[in-house]
């Protein structure tokens, strides 16, 4: 060892210990502290997280069937099982109707109890027993009243939004794998793959795709999951467009060059060193692209191109409440729920933005200088 | 004429410069020297009040008023008349929407009151004056359509066309190649020269390069981390430095400390005829079915021997760094042959071959911020080479290897977990070197290793790479520009123009007596002494 490299190894050493301090952070934490910072981003995510999580719960908090049923002695899980109603007394062998007053007489009585939901509506229950005539004004049954059905207007938007944000994220995410994949490989390989991906991508995103969607709802009975598959036929395209650019510029760069003449294959050069480096534009995107997946669910439904009745959605809610204007409690909940639902991952998205901005966070790595 | 008086600025509580103070008389030529981060460039954008978001304090005199009193359109007619001010990139400073000629004319009609035809006609005298050939051609041109060096010329015109007192010069040759940098060089002085016998006016250079000083300054003035630490006439600064700092900057200057390959040695590397085409970009329909090509490397031959440095050198544009892809296996060569351990690089098929073959030559790049993944951790950039090439190996022992790689090249064991945002460039080149190291190769293709890195820390770099030689009997194919640099490590020493080698030899022979003349030409532009 020549003199020197101590020194400079000392020199190092100094220079490291300053980093002590202030622990290591990955940059992708260093991202999540700076969402954290935005209050309004944050408090967005933290309030969509809740709701969504209450909404995957739905059945315990709106559904007409009891949790848990004491009766004679014995115990039922009415919420995971179907009974009769003769267990409980009644006549028929028809599964049990729990809003029925004769069962509920039946299970109040003596030791027997149920311990029922806060909301006693199913989004497909039908109230035979309603003392007013639908659609009713909200109550203390019917928080958010009824549509002109009699069916729960609360428990039709839980489960509504449940529906909606869920084929959001399921959008989102074939979505983003099918534009990653589309983009990288054009990108990344570039010259004749790249010339010939991009005219079959513009022949692809020149179809005309919500004509697409009203043939084959009217030869397919639509359901979520062919309004899924052909969604998602076409919502890859803006986003490869991004990831091509991102590859484009990301190949040529001297980690990428180092890590071929290291002997990787091309998917470990992408799976490793590219992709991790072009993620930026496509985190910024996700809410967004959420936001714009439940807004296209809810204007096929409101359109009737969408999910089949008795499916509960928020379009099809808000037709609902355009053909009964006078009932203002369909489409004022309603539409309150999807103004919240759309705004939260608006502002989500925003402060994601904020937080991944490269020229901010440069600002922040580099510590001033040129 | 100029007197900067106890000028302190701050971004936020961190000093970028404290307590400077300094004075340029009429027509004289001083240099600000120091290394990246030392102040010397926010200084001299605080001269025109161009430093946003900054507290400043203290005073900056000029011709007898304070400039950091001056009120905002008071510093708009300062700027650019009395104080004119050329950048380093000049690709960036010039405007690419406008021409040459609507950029000159701008400020003369801005501060001089001339009319479009008047300002045209003393556009085409300024840029004869800068030696642009063809100035009445070349006044209507974009700046796309000038090369390096014309732009530069450009950039000289313009900050000249108002005559002003005092002309700031930030690294004007940093982005340059050699030969045009010389030119450049006497250009300014020229003019200087006369300018300060017509009118007195003074030009403040700001540079890192001290060959660029001494040959340029009359006095210099040497910063360290925002603190002026030494200022004196050039002669005497270079003779006797008293100032520590000073002393080191001086004696930055490579030293060559390499032992001679022994006469036996096997080669490892055998490049014969190899030559690199570029596909042209095609314009128009008809382009997209033919054949276009440029070549960029033609029929090179040479072979490097185990424990040889090959140096190679050529401006930006020779084919030096399309040479190092080529043999990296990045760039399809179109014609010749490629030996690696007497293999040859191209028979190769099977992806286990090939991974034995690439073990035995690594890389390290120009850029340190660019090099490494900024989303890896210390640990996965240099564990990534050791899980694809020992898979004998397990975490612990893997974990191991790595502390002593980073021990080897200078940094120590507990960076593992961190990223490369946290390390400084000179720290990044080290592990990067790391990182080739790992896989415990015969050869490393050097691409300018150490052009992004300070004077100080370059040297440090180098030393770095001459011990590993030494340890491991390593081979370098040493990629680069700086002649010094190149003294300091090469055996053997390849010069390349247009994508051709015009000359080959060992160093000494070729430093001392070069027999091309475009070897003679850098040599004397690189001004080494």
């Amino acid at each position: 060892m020549d003199p020197h490299s101590g020194l400079t190894a000392g020199a190092a050493g100094i220079a490291v210990a300053t980093y002590t301090a202030s622990d290591s952070i990955s940059p992708g934490r260093r991202i999540w502290q700076r969402f954290k910072r935005n209050r309004l981003g944050y408090w967005s995510f933290i309030i969509f997280m809740v709701i969504f999580i209450f909404s995957l719960g739905a059945e315990l908090i709106a559904n007409d069937r009891p949790l848990v049923v004491r009766y004679d002695g014995h115990w039922y899980f009415p919420i995971v099982k179907d009974y009769p109603e003769t267990t409980f007394g009644g006549d028929f062998q028809s599964n049990t109707n729990y809003l029925d007053p004769y069962i509920v007489k039946h299970l109040t009585s003596g030791n027997n109890f149920a311990i029922v939901t806060p909301n006693r509506y199913h989004y497909d229950t039908l109230n035979y027993f309603a003392k007013v005539p639908n659609p009713a004004r909200p109550s203390t049954t019917n928080w958010l009243g009824t549509d002109v059905y009699g069916r729960d207007i609360f428990s039709r938007l839980l489960y509504g939004f449940r529906v909606s944000v869920l084929f959001g994220i399921a959008l989102t995410i074939s979505g983003t794998v099918l534009g990653i994949l589309a983009g990288a490989v054009q990108g990344y390989f570039g010259g004749r793959t790249d010339l010939i991906g991009q005219r079959l991508v513009e022949i692809w995103s020149s179809l005309p795709d919500l004509y697409l969607l009203i043939i084959f709802a009217s030869i397919f009975e639509p359901t979520l999951f062919l309004l899924f598959i052909l969604l998602s036929l076409f919502g890859w395209l803006g986003l490869s467009d991004y990831v091509r650019g991102e590859f484009l510029r990301n190949r040529s760069l001297d980690y990428v060059r180092a890590a071929r003449t290291m002997g990787l294959s091309h998917w470990q050069v992408i799976w490793r060193h590219v992709l991790p480096n072009s993620l930026t534009p496509l985190i910024t995107f996700l809410p967004f692209r959420m936001s714009a997946a439940i807004l296209a669910l809810t204007s096929l439904d409101f359109l009737g191109l969408g999910v089949p009745p008795p499916t509960p959605s928020l379009g099809e809610l808000l037709y609902e409440g355009k053909n009964n204007l006078d009932a203002w409690w369909i489409s004022i909940s309603t539409f309150t729920v999807l103004v919240v639902t759309l705004l939260l991952l608006t502002f989500m998205g925003d402060a994601l933005r904020n937080a991944l901005d490269k020229k901010l966070s440069d600002a922040s790595l580099s510590g001033g200088g040129k | 004429m100029l007197s900067i008086e106890n000028l302190s600025i701050r971004f936020g509580d961190t000093f970028a410069v404290k307590d400077l103070s300094l004075q340029v008389s009429a027509g004289e030529r001083v240099a600000l020297v120091g290394e990246s981060g030392s102040g010397k460039s926010v200084t001299a954008l605080s001269i025109l009040k161009l430093v946003g978001s900054a507290q400043t304090s203290g005073r900056i005199m000029l011709a007898g008023s304070d400039i950091l009193k001056k009120s905002e359109p008071e510093l708009r007619r300062l700027r650019g008349r009395d104080v004119a001010m050329i950048f380093q990139e000049p690709m960036t400073a010039l405007n690419p929407l406008f021409t040459i000629g609507q950029q000159i004319g701008e400020s003369l009609r801005l501060h001089e009151g001339l009319d479009r035809r008047d300002a045209h006609a003393r556009g085409i005298q300024l840029l004869a004056r800068t030696g642009i050939p063809e100035p009445e051609r070349r006044i209507n041109s974009f700046p796309h359509q000038l090369s390096g060096g014309q732009r530069q010329r450009a950039m000289i015109a313009m900050a000249l066309a108002c005559r002003p007192k005092l002309l700031l010069a930030d690294e004007p040759t940093t982005a340059l190649d050699v030969t045009v940098r010389k030119q450049i060089i006497e250009l300014l002085l020229e003019l200087q020269e006369e300018e300060a016998a017509a009118r007195g006016m003074a030009i403040l250079l700001i540079t890192h390069d001290l060959n660029l000083v001494r040959r340029f300054a009359q006095r210099v003035a040497v910063m360290e981390k925002g603190v002026l630490v030494e200022s004196a006439p050039t002669e005497q600064l270079f003779t006797a430095p008293q100032h520590p700092y000073t002393k080191r900057l001086l004696d930055s200057e490579p030293q060559r400390d390499i032992e001679p390959v022994p006469r036996n040695a096997k080669p490892v590397l055998e490049v014969s005829g190899l030559a690199v085409d570029y596909h042209k970009p095609a314009v128009g329909w008809r382009q997209m079915f033919k054949k276009n090509s440029f070549r960029a490397l033609h029929d090179i031959n040479f072979e490097l021997r185990r424990g040889e440095t090959l140096g190679v050198v050529g401006e930006s544009g020779s084919g030096k760094s399309t040479l190092a892809s080529a043999v990296l296996g990045l760039q399809y060569a179109s014609e010749g042959e490629i030996h690696i351990d007497g293999r040859a690089l191209a028979g190769l098929h099977t992806s286990k071959q090939k991974r034995a073959l690439y073990a035995q030559m690594q890389v390290v790049f120009q850029d340190p911020y660019g090099s490494l993944s900024p989303r890896m951790t210390i640990e996965q950039v240099i564990g990534e080479g050791l899980a694809m090439h020992r898979p004998d190996m397990d975490a612990t022992a893997r974990r191991a290897r790595i502390v002593e790689l980073l021990q080897e090249v200078g940094l120590p064991g507990n960076v593992l977990q961190r990223y490369p945002h946290e390390f400084s460039g000179g720290q990044r080149q080290r592990i990067a070197i790391a990182r080739a190291l790992a896989v415990e190769p015969e050869m490393l293709v050097l691409d300018e290793p150490t052009s992004a890195l300070d004077v100080s820390i370059q040297q440090q770099v180098l030393r770095l790479l001459t011990r590993l030689q030494k340890k491991y009997n390593l081979s370098y194919l040493f990629i680069t520009h700086d002649l010094a640099v190149m003294r300091a490590m090469a055996h053997r020493v390849m010069v390349m123009k247009d994508g051709r080698v015009i000359e080959s030899g060992a160093t000494e022979d070729i430093m001392s007596a070069p027999s091309h003349p475009y070897t003679r030409a850098l040599l004397e532009a690189s001004m080494l002494s």
